[in-house]
């Protein structure tokens, strides 16, 4: 039962991933020939580097820009999926609230991630331009899409703007799991709204914020549109590793660019794992009937401590 | 069945929220709360909608003071909009596509992801975390790895310049979103309701659709939202798998849009665009929110 | 212990997905590598339906051709197959296009600096030494459009650089000539600026950001200086004095803010709204931008007030880099005899002719430079020829994506005080040397 349950998610994923993943662990153990023939032609076939690519990324002469890289990708990550999860949750509170011309928060919230990200890259590359809004409504010079610590937090501002809603939209639909008893429960006992915020909703949205937080870590991670349409390519600022395997690829080094591939998805996998065992092992956790029961155990239990 | 109204279910389930429930928290408060409160959401507003507001605004704009920050247009002017609709363009045939691919997504991405969500939420077998982990592993491959070896696949099965290319590609986020949030939400959901269903002669079958789906609804909801604006969105596949005009999806299209020059971004235009690939999908959300936020309780009420 | 079982699990579930698709690899590997080499003198056979895989173009000029030759060629009707506007975005599909060995791209519209590395991939095919009247042709174009002097693509339009200068201002601090020269650039500056009406004007800008364009002034500096980027073995050569020279010219412009500071964002568009707005004396930008200058509707402020001139160089005029396109087939193709026909009658004089109507892309022939009938709608052709005349392509390398990214990196570090124009020039030398070898 369960085969035939999930087999046809697994045949749409097999044909989607698989075979562009084992042609990019092929690829990355290739080095295209580099030379001109006597012609000018260039020298036709790959030769076989074993992990020569992954040697020369970790040790070469042009490591320092993996790192830099690597380096880059983690920043914006943490730095944009935090505040992501904070504007994200606060989303959620508010939209879960009754009041007049919900609806239109709702819709108003959600703007930012519907609007398409080449588009939303470009809108904010023309809001920091040197002579654009950005500047123009801070009063400042500042010459946002060069290089710099600027540029960073354009990037950020722009990545946290758009995808804040997701995260937002996911714990919105966990909130409205929560017994509206529970709440009862604790007020009876005089909690306050903070209170109740804090021992109800948040361990109660916390599998539906985990599962939310899991998933922007691995767009996160893989960011490539934003700061390539806001900054540009080749900025050392802001080059993540998604941005770094596309300008290895667009020089035809597609042995590298799909080594670079490989990295990133054993880095995005490293860090996917690390955060379910350290945070969410009852994600994964094999279902039992105990689950939900337990669930209800921690409301009650928390509805009484939101009391104390 | 009959002996399970939606109203014991209601009140047994306790996935019921929602404006009725919620009044008398609201009365509890004072004046001070409320006024904080609407700072809040407005603080809120504004932040989600200034800069879609200046991308509205540069729309109105005309090509000669594109540039211009003044709060609103100093001549407003619909020529954007008219290059976007420009006849040559056939923007919207390229929406009707858009729709096509992203609705598409969304619907087997929901059917295959509740079924595996399913499964492995309410199903005893061996190696669950293990399929979990297999399914969300493929959402985390980088996206421009993908490109040139689907491209090579797609080109040998004959399926360039056909939806499936775009439909299969954009499954590979979908899928895991669809999986790994419903599993979240059933695993949530009290097992008893379905157990007493099956009691009173459901089958199986029918507990699951007539108890755990309806109950799942704002995680169904959620997740097709989140999927379809996440596939309507899709660029770099849409645009290698494709080149056949009548089959490229908006985005595409606004990619090829010109300025007077190869120099010039024709900036007007892309931001009307933005406009009107946004505008929909607000309405959709608008006619689903009631489903995204109050579940079960709205319909179960009236 | 739960834990750890549940940690076998996963890494079990992963090993099972790279097991069960290993079988898979085997069909997968061969794409690149071998395969059929399209021969050097192969002949360009076939007739029938073929596709124009271009940039969009905006004046319908380029459209208006293809129906033209449609209405001619009912059993060779030609498809257009629009691309990007991204100049990146319409490289990467047409390489994408050569890696799976697509037969849907037939005729290739190329940026002039792809050229090279098309023809050494054998993306696309050698032309017929005939099949062109090149010797009709503005030669810089030829040029361009060959590799290893065999020609490879069929020019289409061409561009080069203009300097844009403020006559008003000039007028006014009594310079009568445009400068030819950068120290007479930096004294025209110095008597505008001192007048009361040029407060809040800044001397000089290009394109600086990192991007192409910066390639493009860098190397136009060099060549402006007496030097150049490559020898004629194809060597690089910026370790020396004129590259030197250049790279000051630039540095020293941003220090002592000849270049205003926001320049260093400026691609072709920002300095065109500084420039139309009023805050530059002198601009170097392409001849599109002439039109938006000259708009009298209000949204120029320097309508009827500027002019343009070849630009400046070291010790005389300086030398442009050429810019354009040029029509290519694809080594993939079928039907080559058809694109073979059509990138002739694509891009025949009489076709140039017609689209000049529609388009204000330079044409590749020299007379409609000083045709007069064309010259009233773009009076700046004749200065732009002489520009053309002496312009030099930019580095004609195979990798040339890489070498334009080492120059951004190095030109870009210098601007931004990161690196001594000394450094950034050896490191680009030893980059450009690495590039090259082999």
């Amino acid at each position: 039962m369960a085969t035939l349950l999930l087999s046809p998610t697994f045949i749409v994923l097999v044909l989607v991933i698989v075979y562009p993943l084992l042609s990019a662990v092929y690829q990355s153990l290739f080095s295209a020939e580099s030379g001109l023939d006597a012609d000018g032609f260039v020298v036709e076939g790959e030769s076989f580097v074993g992990l020569g690519n992954y040697a020369d990324i970790f040790a070469g002469a042009e490591s320092g820009r993996f790192y830099n890289a690597l380096w880059n990708t983690t920043f914006f990550t943490f730095v944009t999926v935090a505040l992501e999860t904070v504007i994200g949750v606060a989303f959620a509170v508010a939209m879960n609230r009754a009041f007049k011309g919900r609806a239109f928060l709702r819709a108003a919230i959600l703007i930012p991630w519907a609007i398409p990200t080449a588009v939303s890259g470009l809108l904010w590359r023309w809001i920091f331009q040197s002579n654009g809004i950005a500047n123009d409504l801070l009063n400042t010079q500042v010459l946002w899409t060069a290089e710099g610590f600027a540029a960073q937090v354009a990037v950020i501002i722009a990545e946290v703007w758009k995808t804040a809603p997701f995260i937002g939209l996911l714990v919105l639909a966990g909130m409205q799991l929560i017994p509206e008893e529970v709440y009862e429960a604790a007020k009876l006992d005089g909690a306050n709204a903070w209170k109740q915020f804090v021992s109800i909703t948040l361990p109660l949205v916390r599998p539906a914020l985990l599962v939310a937080v899991l998933f922007r870590l691995l767009d996160a991670l893989r960011m490539f549109d934003l700061p390539f349409v806001l900054i540009g390519p080749r900025k050392s600022s802001v080059e993540t590793l998604s941005i770094l395997a596309w300008d290895e690829s667009n020089q035809l080094q597609y042995g590298t660019a799909s080594a670079f591939a490989i990295i990133l998805l054993v880095y995005v996998a490293l860090i996917a794992f690390v955060f379910i065992r350290v945070l969410g092992a009852d994600v994964v956790g094999d279902a039992d009937k105990q689950a939900e029961k337990a669930a209800r155990k921690q409301a009650a239990r928390a509805a009484k401590e939101a009391g104390r | 069945m009959t002996a399970l109204t939606e109203r014991d279910l209601i009140a047994t389930s306790g996935a019921r929220t929602g404006a009725d429930a919620r009044s008398p928290r609201k009365r509890t408060r004072g004046v001070g709360g409320a006024i904080t409160r609407w700072v809040g959401i407005a603080i809120v507003a504004v932040y989600c909608l200034a800069p879609f507001y200046w991308m509205l605004v540069s729309s109105f704009r005309t090509t000669n003071d594109i540039f211009d920050t003044s709060l609103l247009p100093t001549t407003w002017s619909l020529e954007s909009y008219a290059q976007v609709f420009d006849s040559s363009n056939d923007f919207g045939r390229s929406l009707l596509n858009s729709l096509i691919v992203a609705g598409t997504t969304t619907i087997l991405a929901l059917v295959l992801g509740i079924f595996a969500a399913y499964a492995i939420a309410r199903l005893k077998f061996r190696f669950k975390s293990g399929i979990l982990a297999v399914i969300i592993a493929t959402s985390m491959f980088p996206g421009i790895a993908v490109v040139v070896p689907l491209l090579r696949l797609f080109t040998d099965i004959g399926w360039i310049n056909t939806y499936q290319a775009m439909i299969v590609p954009s499954l590979s986020f979908a899928i895991p979103l669809a999986v790994w949030n419903l599993t979240t939400f059933m695993k949530q959901l009290p097992h008893d309701l379905e157990q007493a269903a099956m009691i009173d002669g459901c089958t199986k079958w029918q507990a699951f659709t007539k108890i755990l789906l309806p109950l799942a609804a704002p995680g169904v909801f959620t997740t097709a939202i989140l999927t379809f604006i996440h596939s309507w969105n899709e660029f770099i596949i849409a645009l290698s798998m494709a080149n056949d005009p009548a089959i490229q999806t908006a985005t595409v299209a606004i990619s090829k849009f010109t300025g007077a020059s190869d120099f010039q971004a024709p900036f007007g235009a892309q931001m009307a665009a933005g406009v009107v690939v946004t505008i929909p999908l607000m309405i959709v959300v608008l006619i689903f929110q009631r489903r995204i936020v109050d579940g079960l309780t709205s319909g179960a009420t009236k | 212990m739960m834990q750890r079982r549940r940690d076998r699990r996963i890494v079990v579930g992963l090993a099972f997905a790279a097991a069960a698709a290993i079988t898979l690899t085997a069909c997968s590997g061969s794409g690149s590598s071998g395969g059929s080499t399209p021969a050097a003198e192969a002949t360009l056979e076939g007739t029938g339906p073929i596709q124009y895989v271009s940039s969009p173009d905006a004046s319908g000029a380029a459209q208006a051709t293809i129906d033209a030759w449609n209405a001619e060629h009912p059993d060779e009707q030609v498809t257009w197959v629009e691309l990007p506007l991204d100049a990146d975005q319409q490289r990467q599909q047409m390489v994408q296009n050569a890696q799976v060995e697509g037969s849907s791209y037939s005729v290739l519209n190329l940026d002039v600096v792809w050229t090279s590395e098309f023809a050494a991939n054998r993306w696309i095919t050698p032309l017929p030494e005939d099949a062109l009247p090149v010797d009709e042709l503005v030669p810089a174009t030829v040029e361009a459009a060959s590799y290893r002097d065999t020609l490879y693509g069929a020019p289409y339009y061409t561009d080069g650089a203009l300097l844009y200068s403020r006559t008003d201002l000039l007028t006014a601090a009594g310079v009568t000539a445009p400068p030819e020269t950068w120290a007479e650039m930096q004294a025209a500056c110095d008597a505008v600026l001192a007048l009361p009406q040029a407060a809040g004007v800044s001397c000089y800008a290009g394109q600086f950001d990192k991007n192409e364009g910066l390639t493009v002034n860098f190397s136009e500096a060099v060549a402006s200086a007496g030097g150049s980027l490559f020898d004629a073995e194809g060597k690089p050569t910026v370790d020396t004095p004129e590259a030197l020279t250049a790279l000051e010219f630039l540095v020293d412009g941003f220090e002592s803010g000849m270049i205003p500071r926001d320049a260093i964002t400026f691609q072709e568009e920002q300095g065109r709204q500084a420039f139309q707005e009023g805050k530059l004396v002198f601009l170097r930008n392409w001849p599109y931008i002439y039109k938006s200058l000259s708009a009298t509707d209000g949204s120029s402020s320097v309508s009827g007030n500027f002019g343009v001139s070849a630009i400046p160089g070291e010790d005389g005029p300086g030398v442009s880099t050429l810019g354009g396109r040029n029509i290519a087939i694809s080594s993939y193709a079928e039907n080559k005899a058809t694109a073979l026909e059509f990138i002739a009658f694509f891009t025949s004089r009489e076709q140039e002719q017609e689209r000049l109507a529609l388009s204000s892309r330079a044409p590749v022939f020299p007379e409609f430079f000083e045709d007069q009938t064309v010259t009233a709608s773009y009076p700046y052709l004749p200065t732009l020829l002489t520009s053309l005349d002496n312009a030099q392509p930019r580095p004609k390398v195979v990798a040339y994506g890489a070498t334009t990214a080492a120059i951004q990196d190095e030109i870009y570090a210098a601007l931004t005080g990161d690196k001594t124009p000394d450094a950034a020039l050896a490191d680009l030398q030893t980059k450009l040397t690495e590039i090259t070898a082999g």
